[in-house]
């Protein structure tokens, strides 16, 4: 999934402080998997925003609307009943989500309430670690499962390196080091013959090198 | 001979190869340069220059190369593929090579988390296995990475780093192997001070015939102060510094501490000499480069020999 978390309110609050009636949308998909902008998450910065005005002397109107899925234009498309009532749209969806809305109302201000952090998952209770960079040409197959593009700080494909200490990384005791991982993995596989195969130099075309990426399926375009 | 190197010269002879490295300056001293690289001359077949070593900002390795070498002395070109992408690797190999820089040193470089731009972007669009397969691609195909022909190929003696020490240690063997397979040419290892570890490994490097596809300079730094020696041992990604070591450098009065860590680089060099795969020293005394010619004198390692 897409991973965000809440941007510091007072960022969020200098971003509309000069509006007084905003739509707040919320996304059901990624963000309210991680607890950070789905329906709940809506009204929670509902309040702590209309809180935050009233101390100013000033009034807030907020819609909460939490739409199935903000990358998608057709669900946007709900917000159009309700646009021409609000000066502002404050959005609690990953990066994607505001943009579709920004290109839907081309006249009205849209501002992020969250910063999008990664592709990950979930390790635990309210913990998510990152596990995907989308490099467009997966090598997972290469590295026993374990993706040293998005789990080695230095993205070495033919690692570890030498700052690998006691399966840690060497810039934090916090971070696995994912070719320590790796290696562990093609053991249990019993493939460590595999280890000395070297990855050849990447092409980074299919990546976020290339330019910004689209996807054009020839079948399902209508 | 692949390459003009004196380093390959020396090292294609059987004598005991000895390197060791200057850091350029953190600014525009010519003089630094120069007064660091001048100390060197005459007990090294080879100078590294370090490439924005632990990730701080400093004069490049190319520049700093340029001018030991109008000096008459034999520069390593250091190159970290943090800081470049492909094409800015090779250009300044091209330019490095053009100034008769025919040496070089291929790494990933520390991560950019330690050094004084923690908010840079990291490159690593190569990794150091992968700058040692291009930088022989372009001397023995005359290729550039991207496969397009080279009018007169860059013929660079190839080298890279190894450390004995980090993990998982029964990796670090097969790691070596990965950089030979990619066409390494003489390695240098991290600073040893954990002989019995090096030698385990060593062992292993030569169980598997490695030793004769790859030049094996080992690493040493003298150390100054007893403080530094804690300090690699705890600070210091995959340094491996024994407890003894710290007692005996604790041990003398603080006067005496230079001389006693003079004295175990000058013990380990010889004990190392002996070990079967050692093909010479690398001696990195970080901002302590006066003291190099002393340390190659006392290991009975001058003159160095004229190739």
């Amino acid at each position: 999934m897409i991973t965000a978390e809440r941007k510091p309110m007072e960022e969020i609050l200098d971003y509309i402080s000069p509006f007084q009636r905003i739509i707040l949308v919320g996304c059901n998909e990624c963000v309210t998997v991680c607890a950070a902008g789905g329906r709940k998450e809506v009204g929670l910065l509902s309040s702590a925003l209309q809180m935050a005005f009233m101390k100013d002397g000033k009034t807030l109107s907020v819609n909460e609307i939490t739409l199935e899925r903000q990358c998608d234009p057709e669900y946007v498309e709900e917000l159009v009943a309700h646009i021409s009532q609000a000066d502002a749209v404050l959005s609690m969806a990953c990066g994607c989500g505001v943009q579709e809305i920004a290109k839907r109302f081309p006249q009205k201000p849209v501002f992020p309430a969250l910063n999008t952090k990664f592709m990950g998952a979930s390790e635990s209770q309210g913990v998510w670690s990152e596990r995907c960079k989308g490099c467009g040409d997966c090598i997972l197959g290469l590295t026993g499962g374990i993706c040293p593009v998005a789990r080695c700080s230095k993205r070495i494909m033919n690692g570890p390196c030498g700052g690998s200490t006691n399966g840690k990384c060497e810039i934090s005791p916090d971070v696995d080091c994912a070719w320590y991982l790796i290696w562990e993995r093609l053991k249990a596989l019993g493939q460590e013959d595999k280890y000395e195969d070297i990855i050849e130099a990447k092409d980074w075309r299919p990546s976020w090198h290339g330019g910004p990426r689209k996807i054009i399926r020839e079948d399902l375009v209508e | 001979m692949k390459t003009e190197s004196v380093l390959e010269k020396v090292l294609a002879s059987g004598q005991l190869a000895v390197t060791s490295e200057c850091g350029p300056p953190r600014g525009a001293q010519m003089n630094k340069v120069k007064e660091k690289a001048e100390m060197l001359r005459g007990c090294v077949d080879g100078i590294n220059v370090t490439d924005n070593q632990t990730a701080m900002v400093r004069m490049s390795s190319l520049s700093a190369c340029i001018i030991i070498k109008q000096m008459g002395l034999d520069p390593i070109l250091q190159m970290v593929t943090r800081d470049r992408n492909r094409l800015a690797m090779q250009s300044d190999i091209i330019g490095a090579y053009t100034h008769g820089i025919n040496t070089m040193l291929c790494l990933s470089g520390d991560h950019i988390h330690f050094g004084d731009h923690p908010m840079a972007t990291n490159v690593y669009d190569l990794d150091s296995v992968q700058a040692i397969q291009m930088v022989k691609k372009m001397r023995d195909e005359g290729k550039f990475q991207g496969g397009e022909d080279i009018n007169t190929p860059p013929k660079m003696f190839i080298g890279a780093a190894a450390n004995p020490f980090a993990d998982p240690f029964e990796l670090r063997v097969a790691r070596l192997a990965k950089k030979v397979k990619a066409g390494v040419n003489f390695i240098q290892t991290q600073c040893i001070y954990n002989l019995d570890k090096f030698e385990t490994w060593m062992k292993g490097v030569c169980d598997r015939g490695l030793d004769e596809k790859v030049s094996i300079l080992a690493g040493i730094t003298p150390m100054k102060t007893a403080g530094m020696a804690k300090y690699m041992k705890n600070r210091v990604p995959g340094m491996d510094v024994p407890d003894e070591l710290i007692k005996r450098m604790s041990g003398v009065p603080k006067e005496k501490m230079a001389e006693e860590g003079i004295k175990i680089a000058v013990e380990s060099i010889e004990r190392l000499k002996e070990v079967k795969g050692v093909a010479g020293f690398h001696i990195m005394a970080i901002e302590w480069e006066q003291k190099v010619h002393e340390i190659v004198e006392r290991a009975g390692l001058l003159p160095r020999p004229q190739v």
